[in-house]
Parts: C-alpha cells; sequence; structure tokens
C-alpha cells in the first residue's frame, strides 16, 4: 500500500456495500426494458407501439426507482463515497464499456443512420421501433434525429430525478435541475416537434448560434424567411437571443443561466453525466489547453459563419482561396458531430462530462468572456475558513482549480465557471457561495474587503 | 539570508509562501512525512474514496520550482542552534540564518494495557491513514475512544466501509467542554442516527489481545467487554518537541515563542501545533492546534522575518467543523456553559438539525454558534469587533447569511425567537444581497466610531 499513487486508496471490493434487494429488483426491471427494447429491434414482428411503451418504461421505472432507493433515506447533505474506488466512476472497464457503447452509437448516429434503421421507403430497427411515438407525435415516421431526441430527454428527466433525490437538501439545486429538465422537454423536444407537426418552421428556441451552428446556413435562413411570420419571429428572436437576450442574463447571473439551467448539453452532464463531474482535469495545463482550444473553436465558428452568410448574399461560395460549403462541412463534422457528440458525450467516464463545454463549445467561449470581464456573476469565499482540502476542484465538473482561490480568501471569477453550484454543495466548511453583485463589477476577482487572515 | 522550515504543514508552507510574497531569500522546507503539502483535513476523505491522494495536494509540483522553495524529504535528527545548522537522517548538513519550527503535533496516547497492540491507532498522518486502510478489511467492529473531532471523523470512516463502530465518549455529552448543551446533544443524535453504537460517560478501561496478540476487545470504565478488531484514539495531541530536549531552547509542552513567535534563541522561531504562546491573548489558549491558528501563524512569522515585525495577533476566535452531515462555525466567543452576565439567543430548526446560536450582553453580540447553517465570517466579526448591540444585529441579520442561494432565510425565525425570548419584536432592516453585504464590509474599513 502507498499513498503516493495517483489512484485511490482502497481498490479493494469491501469498500462498496453494493445493492439493496430493493435497488436489485429495480435494476433489474431497468435491464428487462432494455431487453424487451433489443427484442422489438431484432424482430419485425414485435417492432410496435406496444413494445417500445413497455421497454421505454421500464427502463425509466428502473432508474427512477433504483435512485429513490438509494437516496430514499439517506441524511442531508452530499456523501461522494467510493467514488474513486468504484470501476464506473474511476475509469474501470464498466467506464471503458460504456464510453465505447456510447460513442458507437453517436458513429452510427451521425455516419452511419442506415445501420440504425434509417430508411428510404421504411424504417427498420432501432428507428423503426419509435415510428409509432413519431407519429403520434407529428404524424411521420421517425429519423435518426427523433429517436436521439426522445433517448436524450428520456436521460435528462430520469437522471435528472436522480439528481433532485441526491441533492434534495439543496432548494438551488433542486430548481436548477427542474429548469433543465423542464427546457429540455418543452424547448428541446415537445415545441420543435410540434411545430413540425403543424408544418411550421421549426427550431429549439433556446438553442442558440453559435452552439447552433447552423442557425445562418442557407437552408435554415430559407426556412425561417419562407416560414411566414412565425419563421420571421424565430429569426428576430434567435437573433434577439444572441445580441440582447444572451448578454442581459449573462451580466447579471452569470453565464450559469444558459450553462447549467437552460442548454440540452449542460442539461445532460448535470443528470445523467452527474456520477462522472469528478473526472475533469484541474491541472494547469489543462485550463492551458483549454483557454487554447474553445477560443479557436470560438474564432473558427465565427470565420464559418461569416462564409456562409457572405455566399447567402452573394451566391458565392468561393471566399479567397476557401470555399465555404467545405469549411461549412469540415466544421459540421469535425466540431458539430465528432467534438460535441462522439467524444463530448461519449467520453463521460472517461474525462468528465463537461469536455465539449469546457474545450470545445464556442456559445460557452463567448458566455466565458462576458462573464469574465463584465458580470455581476462570482463564487465568494467565506474569509479565513478554508481548510484547503480540494473538495471544490475535485467536484468541479468544469476542472477549475476552485481551492487555489477559496485558500486565498480571494472570489472566484473564471470563464468557463458554469455556476452548477456543487463546489458550495461539497465544501465542508461553508466557504463558497455564488453571488451576484453589481457594487464590485471591476474589482470581483480581488481579495475580499476584509480578510487579513486570508492570504 | 537563508530560511529554513522544518514541518511541511499549513504552518510552514504558510511561512514559506509568504515569505516568497514578501522577498527573494532562499527558502528550504523540510519534511519527513511527506514529500508536498497536503490537506491534512482531508485525509479522512481519501479514505471514504471521496477523493484521491493527489487531489488533497494544493499545489502541482511546479509550484514549487516556480517559486524557487526548495522541497527536502528527509528527517531532522539534529539541530546546532549555536552554530545555526543541523543534520538530517539520510546525512545532509544544512545551515541557515533563519529557522522555523512547525513541526507539528503528535496523537496523544493512553497510558493502559494493551495500548500497544497491532490494531490500536490514532488518526493523525499519512502513515496513521495507511495503517487504518491495512487494518480496515474484516473488521466487525471498531471502538473509538475519546470526543474530539477526530473521534467523529474516525467513525465517520469506518461507517462509510460499513464497519459497526462503538463509540466512547467520557463526558456525558458529545464535546460537551466546548459546544453548549443543544448543540452537543444534536451531535450526540447525529452520530447515534448514523448508526453508531455511542456511549456516553464511558471511558477506555483496559485493550485485550489473544493469544497470538490480535486485538480482541477492550473494557470499559463500567466493566464491559466489547468485542473488537480495531480501536482508534482520539484524545487529543501533543507538540513534536521531544527532539529539542538536549537543545538550549525553551520549552514547555510545546516551544515557547514570544508575540514575534520567536524562541528564546535568536533566529529560531517556533508555529503552529509545536509552538506555545508565553503570553496569550485573554480567552485564548497558549497551545491553538488549529488548522486556522497554523496558517496565521505562517503569515505572521513570515512578516516578521521579511523586516515587517507584526506581533501575532489572530484576532475574533473562529473555527468549524463537520459532524457527519452537520456543519460546525463559530465566531467568536461561546462557552459550553453560559458565564454570569452573558445572555444566549438560540433558535433550533423544528425538522431538521440546524440551529443558530448567539451570546451577548446588555453591550454587544459576542459569539455565533452555527449548526447546520453557514454565516459570513467578516460580517460576524464586524459586530462583534464593533461592539454591536444584538437588536441591531437581529435587525441586519440578513447580511450574514451565507447558505446557498434560494435556501430558507433562517432570519426571520432567530428574530421571532428573540421575541418569544425578551418581548422585543425586531424588523428586518437589510437584504441578502451581495451590494448590501458589501456596502456593509466597506463600512467597516473606516475607523469605527
Amino acid at each position: 500500500m502507498n499513498l503516493k499513487d495517483d489512484t485511490s486508496l482502497s481498490l479493494a471490493a469491501t469498500a462498496y456495500p453494493g445493492l439493496t434487494s430493493g435497488q436489485k429488483v429495480f435494476t433489474f426491471i431497468g435491464f428487462t426494458g432494455l431487453m424487451i427494447g433489443l427484442i422489438g429491434i431484432s424482430d419485425s414482428l414485435f417492432s410496435t407501439g406496444l413494445t417500445l411503451s413497455i421497454s421505454l418504461s421500464f427502463i425509466c421505472v428502473g432508474i427512477i426507482g433504483y435512485s429513490y432507493l438509494l437516496y430514499r433515506k439517506q441524511p442531508a447533505g452530499i456523501k461522494n463515497n467510493y467514488v474513486w474506488t468504484r470501476n464506473l466512476t474511476n475509469r474501470g472497464l464498466t467506464a471503458w464499456m460504456i464510453a465505447l457503447i456510447l460513442s458507437g452509437f453517436y458513429v452510427l448516429l451521425y455516419f452511419f443512420p442506415k445501420t440504425l434503421g434509417l430508411g428510404d421507403q421504411a424504417n427498420t430497427g432501432v428507428i423503426s421501433l419509435f415510428d409509432p411515438l413519431s407519429h403520434f407525435i407529428k404524424n411521420k415516421p421517425a429519423s435518426q434525429w427523433f429517436v436521439y431526441g426522445v433517448l436524450y430527454t428520456l436521460a435528462i428527466l430520469v437522471f435528472g430525478f436522480k439528481f433532485l433525490m441526491k441533492y434534495k437538501h439543496s432548494r438551488y439545486q433542486q430548481i436548477r435541475t427542474v429548469s433543465v429538465m423542464f427546457f429540455q422537454l418543452c424547448f428541446a423536444f415537445m415545441i420543435p416537434e410540434l411545430l413540425e407537426r403543424l408544418n411550421q418552421p421549426s427550431m429549439d428556441l433556446k438553442n442558440m448560434w453559435p452552439l447552433n451552428y447552423y442557425f445562418f446556413f442557407d437552408w435554415n435562413l430559407d426556412q425561417l424567411l419562407k416560414g411566414g411570420t412565425l419563421g420571421i419571429f424565430l429569426l428576430g428572436w434567435g437573433v434577439a437571443m444572441i445580441f440582447i437576450i444572451s448578454p442581459i442574463l449573462t451580466y447579471f447571473f452569470g453565464k450559469r443561466w444558459y450553462c447549467s439551467w437552460v442548454c440540452g448539453c449542460g442539461g445532460l452532464a448535470e443528470t445523467a453525466g452527474d456520477p462522472f463531474r469528478h473526472l475533469a482535469d484541474t491541472s494547469l495545463k489543462a485550463w492551458k489547453i483549454e483557454r487554447w482550444l474553445v477560443h479557436s473553436v470560438l474564432i473558427l465558428v465565427i470565420i464559418m459563419t461569416s462564409m456562409v452568410i457572405y455566399t447567402y448574399i452573394t451566391g458565392h461560395s468561393q471566399v479567397f482561396f476557401l470555399n465555404s460549403y467545405t469549411i461549412r462541412e469540415g466544421y459540421g463534422f469535425f466540431i458539430g458531430a465528432i467534438f460535441s457528440g462522439v467524444i463530448g458525450v461519449g467520453f463521460y467516464p472517461l474525462l468528465g462530462t463537461r469536455v465539449w463545454c469546457r474545450f470545445g463549445c464556442p456559445m460557452a467561449a463567448i458566455l466565458g468572456i462576458q462573464q469574465r470581464f463584465f458580470s455581476r456573476f462570482r463564487i465568494s469565499t467565506n474569509g479565513g475558513q478554508c481548510i484547503s482540502c480540494g473538495q471544490c476542484s475535485t467536484y468541479c465538473e468544469m476542472g477549475i482549480d476552485v481551492r487555489s482561490y477559496a485558500q486565498r480568501g480571494q472570489n472566484i471569477v473564471r470563464a468557463s465557471c458554469v455556476g452548477c453550484g456543487i463546489c458550495a454543495e461539497v465544501c465542508p466548511r461553508g466557504v463558497l457561495k455564488l453571488e451576484n453583485g453589481s457594487v464590485d463589477l471591476f474589482e470581483r476577482t480581488s481579495i475580499a474587503p476584509k480578510s487579513p487572515k486570508g492570504d | 539570508m537563508h530560511i529554513l522550515i522544518i514541518g511541511n504543514g499549513i504552518a510552514g508552507i504558510t511561512a514559506a509562501r509568504t515569505i516568497r510574497k514578501l522577498s527573494n531569500h532562499r527558502i528550504t522546507v523540510i519534511s519527513s512525512e511527506s514529500e508536498y503539502f497536503f490537506s491534512r483535513t482531508a485525509l479522512m476523505y481519501v479514505y471514504m474514496g471521496q477523493m484521491r491522494w493527489k487531489d488533497i495536494i494544493p499545489y502541482e509540483s511546479w509550484f514549487w520550482e516556480k517559486n524557487k522553495i526548495t522541497l527536502i524529504n528527509d528527517h531532522v535528527s539534529n539541530l546546532d542552534e549555536q552554530q545555526k545548522s543541523l543534520h538530517t537522517t539520510s546525512g545532509k548538513h544544512l545551515t541557515y540564518d533563519k529557522l522555523i519550527l512547525a513541526t507539528g503535533s503528535s496523537s496523544n496516547r493512553l497510558d493502559i494495557p494493551g495500548a500497544d497492540l497491532d490494531g490500536v491507532t490514532s488518526l493523525y498522518s499519512i502513515q496513521d491513514l495507511e495503517y487504518i486502510e491495512s487494518k480496515s478489511k474484516y473488521l466487525q467492529r471498531a471502538v473509538i475512544v475519546g470526543g474530539g473531532l477526530i473521534g467523529v471523523e474516525l467513525a465517520e470512516m469506518l461507517h462509510s466501509r460499513n464497519i459497526p463502530v462503538t463509540f466512547l465518549v467520557r463526558e456525558a455529552s458529545y464535546s460537551n467542554a466546548i459546544l453548549p448543551p443543544e448543540e452537543s446533544a444534536m451531535i450526540n443524535q447525529q452520530i447515534k442516527d448514523h448508526g453508531i453504537d455511542l456511549r456516553l460517560n464511558t471511558e477506555l478501561k483496559s485493550i485485550k489481545g489473544n493469544d497470538q496478540g490480535q486485538l480482541k476487545s477492550i473494557i470499559t470504565s463500567n466493566g464491559e467487554e466489547i468485542h473488537c478488531q480495531f480501536v482508534g484514539i482520539s484524545v487529543g495531541v501533543h507538540p513534536n518537541i521531544s527532539w529539542l530536549e538536549n537543545s538550549t531552547i525553551d520549552m514547555k509542552k510545546g516551544i515557547l515563542v514570544d508575540e514575534f513567535l520567536q524562541t528564546n534563541i535568536a533566529d529560531i522561531y517556533a508555529i503552529g501545533d509545536c509552538a506555545e504562546i508565553r503570553k496569550p491573548d485573554e480567552g485564548r489558549k497558549a497551545i491553538e492546534p488549529l488548522w486556522y491558528t497554523g496558517r496565521m501563524m505562517g503569515e505572521y512569522v513570515a512578516q516578521t522575518i521579511c523586516g515587517l515585525p507584526s506581533a501575532y495577533a489572530p484576532g475574533i476566535w473562529f473555527n468549524s467543523a463537520k459532524f457527519f452531515s452537520i456543519e460546525y462555525q463559530v465566531y467568536g466567543e461561546i462557552n459550553s456553559i453560559l458565564p454570569q452576565g452573558q445572555k444566549t439567543l438560540f433558535w433550533q430548526h423544528s425538522d431538521v438539525k440546524k440551529s443558530i446560536r448567539i451570546n451577548y450582553t446588555e453591550d454587544s453580540v459576542i459569539g455565533f454558534n452555527l449548526m447546520g447553517v453557514r454565516f459570513r465570517q467578516e460580517v460576524c466579526e464586524k459586530w462583534i469587533a464593533t461592539k454591536t448591540k444584538i437588536e441591531i444585529v437581529l435587525a441586519g441579520l440578513e447580511l450574514a447569511l451565507f447558505d446557498p442561494e434560494f435556501s430558507s432565510n433562517y432570519a426571520n425565525e432567530v428574530r421571532e425567537a428573540y421575541l418569544k425570548l425578551t418581548g422585543i419584536s425586531v424588523l428586518s432592516e437589510r437584504k441578502r444581497s451581495y451590494n448590501s453585504v458589501y456596502t456593509f464590509l466597506k463600512k467597516s474599513l473606516r475607523p469605527s466610531v
């Protein structure tokens, strides 16, 4: 036994108490649902609405029941026991397998939807299993994106429930989680699908450029411009979100109003990704990579979008020596699909849940610049109470070394902070608090007003 | 100038960092416990699997190189204060211009039969934690002895591994020499709620081994025998000074220092757990083995050494802890038994374990004791330092609330408790916002009238 390893102390299986019989029952129900789903996929005879309903509801009941039993009797406060000793949450075999399955799913989804059963005439496989639901909601057969939307939304809802149970003592976490669940269900899923059913231009009202990098693509602009009053409204709304609504909200509340309260990527990270938040790299090196990478993507999306708009207006696809279609396809492939999907979600169990948000999302980059220089938001530190334990840094999903500020009695004003508030939850000494205040807008990063012993 | 620091705990490392901020002196830190500074208070989280060993190390390795602080992982064997030099066990010979002793403390041992048996330990160092880890497998029961913070931490650690724990506390209620009765009772309940077998008014009489010399059971002061394979002792700490017995440095329980944290020998200072203040401030102890005092002493001694002589003035008392999931904060003077002339306002949540206690006199508030509720240190300190009357504090109690956003505003309930207690109704006059807190604290920078 040597403490000086990177790994945690106890890899002994005795550390983890295992499942109660109730939890085993719900685990069984969940896996049964999965099996039923697989039967529905493999045999077209069973590819019915009933199969899908049973499968999905069994999976949901399994996860919800399991979470309920897990946290029901736990006293207030978060206990992240065994996090670094369990296979699943410490990059063990289970974690690698889940990563492989998830990223594999994304590869199929983005690049080989036919293998998932997308058909020109009729669907088969997974996609056909979702046909009845798709017909019910929007009177059309399912597409791979419909399947993805349903699964994504369900993941946020059921793991959102788990999160609500885990943080049942904290109203901030409760309200924030209900918010991401609401925006995913209504704004990201139901409203766009219903608009489609009504043959109206469809849009996720909260998904703004540049996260929604195709907002200015010709097909989207055409859809909106030809979509009558609603289309014009949606176009105006999208532009207003970028230039008016988002800066105002970020000034008042920091980027958290979006990243951990509204955004779908953030929503999945905060709910389904919660067990992996500690895997974010906290080193200075990671911070350096983060700043280079995320701002490069921001520059790239600005160049790409400018070229796309130029082409839309002038009809010329060639801008200097670059072809705007090539650039746009390249961005969609490497950033839109590989980075945000395959790596961003697929690698949750290996790199933590905010890889995309931290290293890639150009929206987060813009909001971050504003948060750093012109926002009332900061995390304040309670005098000299920090004991440098590092819980805050360990459980920061954005890999911010919160402790390095807290132990100096300094406010934390970092571009990448999404304001999830977990640092304040796990702090054993009540040192951190998320706050908004205008009085010290340009001195937020200085040492707190009176903390002679803080540093 | 070469400044040598023995000990890389919070006191020694804070001294090194502060000296570096103030000067370009050569700095060397020696420790035999660990290569790098780590957060001692977080050792329990490593055991519980909440953090890895590297997560409780606050500075990455490049930090020391960048700040030109030399770290030596070695044990100091003897000191030659006349020659201003010392030897290490690996044979190194080091000289210094200024020496800072920050050697910390060690756990007290119990002088009872069986105290040396394998399976009996305290929790202080990394080595202790490694030992506890090595003993943790296949434990059927562990017994924890002593009503200090380490005792609760040990209980929580073992509990996290589903090891049944019996917790012996000598007093009639947990930590009742420090906590007032209601808070103490709350912690008793908290310990029991976690399934710990808490035995109050019970001491450890002896520890018994079997024929193979393995720990078998303990006998309590009531004569009861409890079978166990592990005994955790938490009966306080004592300064690590035995290695200085042959030196000319003045010592009592700890290394005696003046208000500049200097020993009787010029250019030798002592800080942190190992230091004993010759004339402590009123209401303060000569030895205060705490993270916070270690850190403050490190800052003061650094200033003094760097030519800004600063008499150690720890200011208004504060401390914090966590008992399972109950956070505890204290600011100012809180006695377990209310002294003459003091009054107490106590509010307790009706369902969950939360309480707020404000002690005060006719003229001023003097102390805040918080359980499961977070208060702002700076605000409480300002109220105490500027001798603010209880009713003014109550009217502005929102300023002190530090619980996360959307948390309940307990200020109203505290004011109601005051109304019940005294018949005086106080209305809320302040907002909970950061702006109002900031404005309030900024005013405190001006000299008070």
